[in-house]
């Protein structure tokens, strides 16, 4: 199988390190060569980061360049569009539609854009947004949003259910797993 | 068994399998992880040291009493413990020692791209370059085989993508090794006339370590064409595989220090275009050529940055794919400090003062950026201290009274006690902050001899850092509560305008802490806010003004009350009150 590519993208300390755990700990069982490249440091600290995750036969570089992705996984809608160029042509977005302001936005440097998940949509790309923050107190805790995006993931993978599940047991601590479990039904169910 | 694992993971993996029994190191990263893998395994003593030289000589002490011994840290943190390791390589060791440095080509997280290959060459110690996770935990044991055959410590060089890249890895078993320590003076006692003799035993070693990287099975050609051949090793490898697949024939170096030059030599022999892939220096190109070998490299390609797979298929003119953007201007988004970030309201005090700061690394780094905009040196570790006291040497007065040096509690134990012994001793008229979050907080929390505490979270030793302070003949020394905006204004006025040294110690725990309770969230009354924007010179995530209004983001808030102390109309009010 040809190298599959997602982008995990977001703001530093919104768990896109668990979700590329999971993610890639389910590919890993499903057979597959799996690298994920990660961001530690100081961009945790509320800067835009970006986390690959590549899986096929056999992969070679652990990042994901510009016109490559298979999937853009955002948690927030203007992480959304600063990573759109990495996404291949028919691509699919998967992204939360929270929107929160960076600095330059805050102190009135920069305007926020407005009608962001329209405009892709009008510029032909595959945007499947939903409001995650919504489902992830639904399920619990606003910490959850990063597996509720990974519940609406799951509709585009050919893994079957009980994978996920497996992937979420050992990744998630067993404090907070029911509370993630629910928030992946809610992601998966919410489309 | 089959892993996925990230590449520091898998290092760690690779000293316990080793046999390591000792690990100290001080965090950076990307280097971090490793340490804090190791210790999760009960056969080996973890510790995070002070800083990255006495992590260095602890191993070696270790080493010399007979068991295998680590100490890891980033790029620039090999500056530090270059004394140690400069001698070492003349010493050699007993039991085999293995040093990582990690490099960030990118500055993903560091305040510069240094090519550590450079000091592996001036040491003249071995250094290994592992391309991924798998070969992290083979070459991490191979290192040890390599340091106890050569007699030498060996450096291992990760880098950002290979440190936090999870691949897949197989793991094995653990080995055990006991070497023990014998007297033996003229070898471990670096006096001039013991030293003039190791130095030709450095170079007696270093020719048979060629001799090794000639045949070792990590250094290995990849032949599939006769065109076209890329001399390459660490992450840069994989790039070139990705872009070329098994289209071009590949010279893959695991051991980057000494380089082999007959291989070299047989390969370029074997293809008609010769070309070295490498990321930051040109030192294996540099290398070519000095065999006479015409090559290309860095003609095509940057000295500057991390590489990617388009970088270099770009660089070998191939089409790269162009991937669709909106029209939109997309702000950028650059780490701030968090909602709750005790360093926010000393450095407000510190800007209200119109203070020059001259600033150290950590988090509190981000006093630089808008709307703070505080900071304005930043240089390496400890270096806020002895810079703080040379501007004010020369400026007397006119700096005196309005500079301060910032620093944090893991830094100042790292290097910035002796800046202050500088200050003590010399007598500037210098005010030293220290920003006390009573944690390593940039790195992700890792304990320090302020803490009280071990890399494990047991009870440890404490220093007090008061204590410390005055017994180094510092006479006023005081501690603030950086959430009171008053307290510190006041401290930072009083011993600025003090004709002596003085420490302010800035204290309360990093907002992110799993210890720390916060309050409820703030809200603001929107009748009581006239849009004064008072509380956005903070530069807190968790407020911004909508239509016309400051609002807060009760996901962010951590109710720290520091935006409160700043309106002038008592708008903030706690969700709890409600």
């Amino acid at each position: 199988m040809e190298t599959k590519n997602v982008i995990i993208v977001g703001v530093g300390g919104q768990g896109s390190l668990l979700a590329s755990k999971i993610l890639g700990h389910l590919l890993l069982n499903q057979g597959y060569d799996v690298k994920v490249s990660e961001v530690h440091g100081m961009s945790q600290r509320g800067g835009s980061v970006i986390t690959y995750v590549r899986f096929g036969d056999k992969v070679y570089s652990p990042v994901v360049d510009e016109g490559q992705a298979d999937f853009i996984v955002s948690f927030e809608i203007l992480e959304t569009a600063r990573w759109l160029s990495y996404l291949k042509p028919n691509g699919q977005i998967v992204t939360n539609i929270q929107q929160i302001d960076p600095m330059p936005v805050i102190t009135g440097a920069a305007a926020y854009p407005e009608n962001l998940v329209e405009k892709m949509k009008n510029a032909g790309f595959k945007v499947d947004a939903m409001d995650c923050l919504s489902l992830a107190r639904q399920a619990g805790s606003q910490k959850a949003v990063n597996i509720v995006l990974l519940g609406r993931l799951s509709h585009y993978f050919d893994v079957d259910e009980a994978a996920w599940q497996k992937s979420l047991e050992a990744n998630v601590p067993p404090k907070f797993l029911e509370l993630n479990k629910k928030a992946f039904a809610l992601g998966k169910s919410s489309c | 068994m089959r892993e996925l694992m990230l590449g520091n993971k898998a290092l760690a993996r690779g000293l316990y399998e080793a046999g390591v029994c000792f690990v100290s190191s001080y965090p950076g990263t990307p280097s971090t992880e490793i340490t804090e893998e190791a210790v999760k395994y009960d056969e080996i003593y973890c510790e995070w040291a002070p800083n990255e030289k006495v992590a260095m000589e602890s191993a070696f002490g270790a080493s010399l009493a007979g068991r295998r011994s680590f100490c890891g840290q980033k790029h620039v943190g090999l500056n530090v413990a270059a004394d140690p390791l400069f001698t070492m390589s003349y010493t050699g060791v007993n039991a085999g020692l293995v040093i990582v440095v990690a490099d960030d080509a990118g500055i993903h997280s560091s305040q510069n791209e240094q090519d550590s290959r450079h000091y592996a060459i001036a040491a003249k110690v071995p250094m290994l370059e592992p391309s991924d996770s798998a070969e992290a935990l083979n070459f991490a044991k191979l290192a040890y085989e390599i340091s106890e055959q050569f007699d030498t410590p060996v450096i291992i060089k990760m880098c950002t993508r290979v440190a936090h890249s999870q691949s897949i890895v197989e793991i094995g078993e653990r080995a055990e090794i006991f070497k023990p320590y014998e007297k033996n003076i003229p070898k471990y006692v670096m006096m001039p006339g013991f030293a003039k003799k190791r130095h030709p035993v450095v170079e007696e070693r270093t020719k048979k370590l060629i001799a090794y990287a000639e045949t070792t099975p990590i250094n290995r050609a990849e032949i599939f064409s006769d065109e076209i051949g890329i001399i390459t090793s660490s992450t840069c490898y994989q790039y070139v595989k990705e872009v070329f697949g098994d289209s071009v024939s590949v010279l893959k170096l695991g051991m980057v220090n000494p380089l082999p030059p007959e291989l070299i030599k047989n390969f370029a022999a074997q293809v008609k275009k010769l070309f070295v892939v490498e990321e930051l220096d040109d030192v294996i190109e540099n290398f070519v050529k000095s065999l006479g070998l015409e090559v290309e490299g860095k003609n095509i390609l940057p000295l500057v940055d991390e590489f990617s797979q388009n970088l270099i298929a770009e660089a070998f003119g191939r089409k790269i794919p162009a991937g669709k953007k909106l029209a939109d201007e997309i702000p950028a988004r650059p780490p701030v400090m968090c909602a709750g970030c005790p360093h926010r309201g000393l450095f407000y005090s510190l800007k209200k003062r119109k203070c020059i700061v001259l600033g150290d690394i950590g988090c509190y780094t981000l006093g630089a950026v808008p709307p703070l905009s505080t900071i304005e040196m930043t240089l390496c570790m400890g270096a806020s201290i002895g810079a703080t006291h040379g501007f004010n040497k020369i400026l007397g007065k006119e700096s005196e009274n309005k500079t301060v040096a910032v620093i944090g509690d893991s830094t100042f134990m790292h290097s910035g006690m002796t800046g202050l012994a500088n200050v003590a001793y010399n007598q500037s008229n210098s005010t030293v902050i220290i920003l006390d979050n009573s944690i390593t907080g940039m790195t992700g929390h890792q304990q320090n001899p302020t803490t009280g505490f071990n890399i494990k979270g047991d009870p440890a030793g404490k220093i007090n850092l008061e204590a410390l302070c005055h017994a180094m003949g510092i006479n006023r020394v005081r501690v603030v509560d950086p959430y009171n905006l008053k307290e510190c204004d006041t401290a930072i006025k009083e011993e600025l305008a003090a004709p002596e040294p003085s420490v302010i110690i800035s204290r309360r725990p990093c907002a992110l802490l799993k210890y720390v309770k916060h309050k409820p969230p703030l809200f603001v009354d929107a009748e009581k806010c006239i849009g004064c924007k008072s509380c956005m010179k903070i530069g807190c995530p968790a407020i911004s003004m909508k239509d016309g209004k400051a609002v807060v983001d009760a996901t962010q808030c951590v109710g720290c009350g520091v935006c409160s102390q700043l309106c002038p109309k008592k708008a903030f009010a706690s969700t709890a009150e409600v």
